[in-house]
């Protein structure tokens, strides 16, 4: 099946791979005897925001934690195929996983900050990773990036649990980006917010756009037409299409893609 | 689509069939729901009657003793000799009994029931923690008699080859023994706390490229830590109670001795040997029992209420 129909698509591929940050080659999943992903392939382009959508089940979370490596922890999740990140294969036998997540961070769907203060949330990563800069300049910055300084700077030791949970959420994305990640990947990270909290990480993520790769998975049409400039629909494990966001939402070159976006099923 | 889901919403807006037909009124007092409850009461209200019965027992004959003997002499003498002459009743060799055993067991028991609850909950796969849980329950489930039995004969031997002046009854291999006998409590607690730790924070730590060990060290176990402490606190306790392990182990010779080689006698253990003896009932040598037995009651429930304290501070941190 080809998944690049429109096939000027498929040469412009060719050319972005250089500004590609990953290249997703063949890529299969599979949980113990389950397949949930099927021999996916497309490239996330650097300093964009790359959405991934699709209905509940179609592999998205599934792909998105592959690319650094989330699906280790789960039991029987084997990958296959090729995803390249800085010429080298992810699952390749000589990558460091743990190297691999310092480069390529994760926000998942729940706000997840660790029980300690605000400070030591942002300062956990980097200084276990050898970090011997100024913590007190990497806080600020982090925070300042998340968009959450203002409204923290005069509780930094207090606990990061007292947040609210669109504060909690930008601590988290604060917390991955002190790792100064290449790429973020982001799992739904606005499902359990309300929607100012949603429009604020919207906000911030296009202000992210200029230093940082982003890859997001969300189950919102609208958030991924707003947000994203390049999109994958995915359903039963598959990779309908991936195209510019503009043109997915738009001008749609599968069926499938077109009844999706436009809300008739999902 | 809606009206194919539910072809009855039309029906069932209806009313029903003349609602008002059966009465929501009592039809008499319910005797039988009262019986139940009056039984089901009582039964719990034996517990709180024993309790409080000892409680009055052991405290009205402390006093009696204090008549007898003063508190001073009671809490900061150092020679225990009641059951003869000259009769002396400073019960510290008795507390120091307690302690050496207690802190030569959670010295055994904190640092490897602490590691194999990481071992358990962080790095073991399910098939070996399926292994290792009922084996650990099954040592939880040994009568104490038996290690007691199993430190005369088997840990004091080893323990005489590499120590040969050590003493038959000794409290190193009383120590032991009662390390091994609390040590699947420390584990198994520590697991449950530890595998209270949601999953996803173990997540978010993995994603700033975090090792296994520095997720298990640096988040998962400080995140349980309240867990964990109750369960050291609880282990203490229990073996500052244990009896039958540490009377056949250590033997009945109140001392004050720093050397863990030499035969001690815990709180408990007086009062098994009080218990079993010929003491007549009535005199300063009976009443010992009850301040004994006051003073071990009021030891273990301050730990039981500090680890109490600290599980339910533990309750609150993810809720």
């Amino acid at each position: 099946m080809s998944q690049f129909p429109d096939s000027t698509l498929a040469e412009q591929n060719l050319q972005m791979s250089k500004k590609s940050v990953l290249e997703l080659r063949n890529v299969n999943i599979f949980y113990s005897d389950n397949q949930a992903v099927n021999d996916v392939s497309f490239n996330i382009r650097r300093n964009k925001i790359t959405a991934i959508i699709g209905p509940s089940g179609c592999g998205k979370s599934t792909l998105l934690r592959s690319l650094n490596r989330m699906n280790d922890f789960v039991d029987g999740a084997r990958v296959e195929g090729e995803l390249i990140f800085s010429n080298e294969n992810l699952y390749g036998k000589e990558v460091d996983p743990v190297e691999v997540r310092r480069r390529i961070g994760m926000v998942f769907q729940k706000p997840n900050p660790f029980p300690k203060s605000i400070y030591n949330n942002i300062s956990w990563g980097p200084l276990i990773n050898g970090y011997n800069g100024s913590t007190d300049e990497l806080v600020e910055r982090s925070l300042k990036q998340a968009a959450l300084w203002e409204e923290v700077k005069d509780r930094l030791h207090e606990s990061a649990l007292n947040l609210s949970g669109g504060q909690q959420q930008r601590l988290c994305i604060a917390r991955a980006l002190a790792m100064e990640p290449e790429v973020l990947l982001m799992d739904e990270p606005c499902s359990a917010l309300d929607p100012i909290s949603t429009a604020r990480i919207e906000d911030l993520l296009f202000e992210l756009k200029s230093s940082y790769t982003i890859v997001i998975v969300t189950h919102n049409m609208q958030q991924a037409a707003r947000i994203s400039d390049y999109t994958a629909f995915m359903e039963m494990g598959d990779l309908i299409e991936f195209n510019v966001t503009k043109k997915i939402f738009t001008r749609p070159a599968m069926k499938r893609t077109e009844e999706y976006v436009t809300g008739r099923f999902g | 689509m809606a009206q194919e889901e539910y072809p009855d919403a039309a029906g069932a807006s209806q009313p029903a069939e003349s609602p008002a037909a059966r009465s929501i009124k009592k039809s008499g007092v319910l005797w039988g729901e009262l019986a139940i409850k009056s039984w089901l009461a009582s039964c719990s209200f034996i517990s709180i009657v024993t309790t409080a019965a000892i409680v009055i027992l052991l405290l009205s004959e402390t006093l009696n003793f204090f008549e007898n003997v003063s508190p001073g002499e009671f809490f900061f003498g150092t020679t225990w000799t009641p059951l003869f002459e000259p009769s002396s009743f400073g019960v510290l060799p008795l507390v120091w009994g307690t302690l050496i055993v207690t802190i030569g067991a959670a010295l055994i028991a904190i640092p490897t029931g602490l590691a194999s609850a990481i071992y358990l909950s962080e790095y073991a796969s399910d098939r070996m923690r399926s292994t290792i849980k009922p084996v650990l329950e099954l040592l939880a489930g040994i009568p104490t008699v038996v290690y007691g039995y199993f430190a005369l004969t088997f840990v004091t031997p080893v323990l005489r080859n590499v120590f040969p002046d050590i003493q038959v009854f000794n409290a190193l291999s009383a120590a032991i023994v009662v390390g091994i006998m609390v040590l699947p409590m420390v584990a198994t607690m520590s697991d449950n706390a530890l595998r209270a730790v949601p999953i996803s924070l173990r997540q978010g730590a993995y994603a700033l490229g975090a090792t296994s060990y520095e997720v298990t060290t640096r988040v998962v176990v400080p995140a349980g830590l309240s867990g964990v402490m109750a369960s050291f606190l609880l282990a203490i306790s229990r073996a500052i109670g244990e009896t039958m392990a540490v009377t056949l182990a250590a033997g009945q010779t109140p001392n004050m001795s720093l050397s863990m080689f030499e035969s001690i006698q815990t709180m408990t253990s007086y009062i098994v040997q009080v218990s079993l003896g010929d003491t007549p009932s009535g005199g300063v040598a009976y009443q010992t029992l009850f301040a004994v037995a006051t003073l071990l009651f009021a030891i273990t429930l301050v730990i039981n209420i500090i680890s109490q304290m600290i599980l339910n501070r533990f309750r609150e941190v993810y809720e």
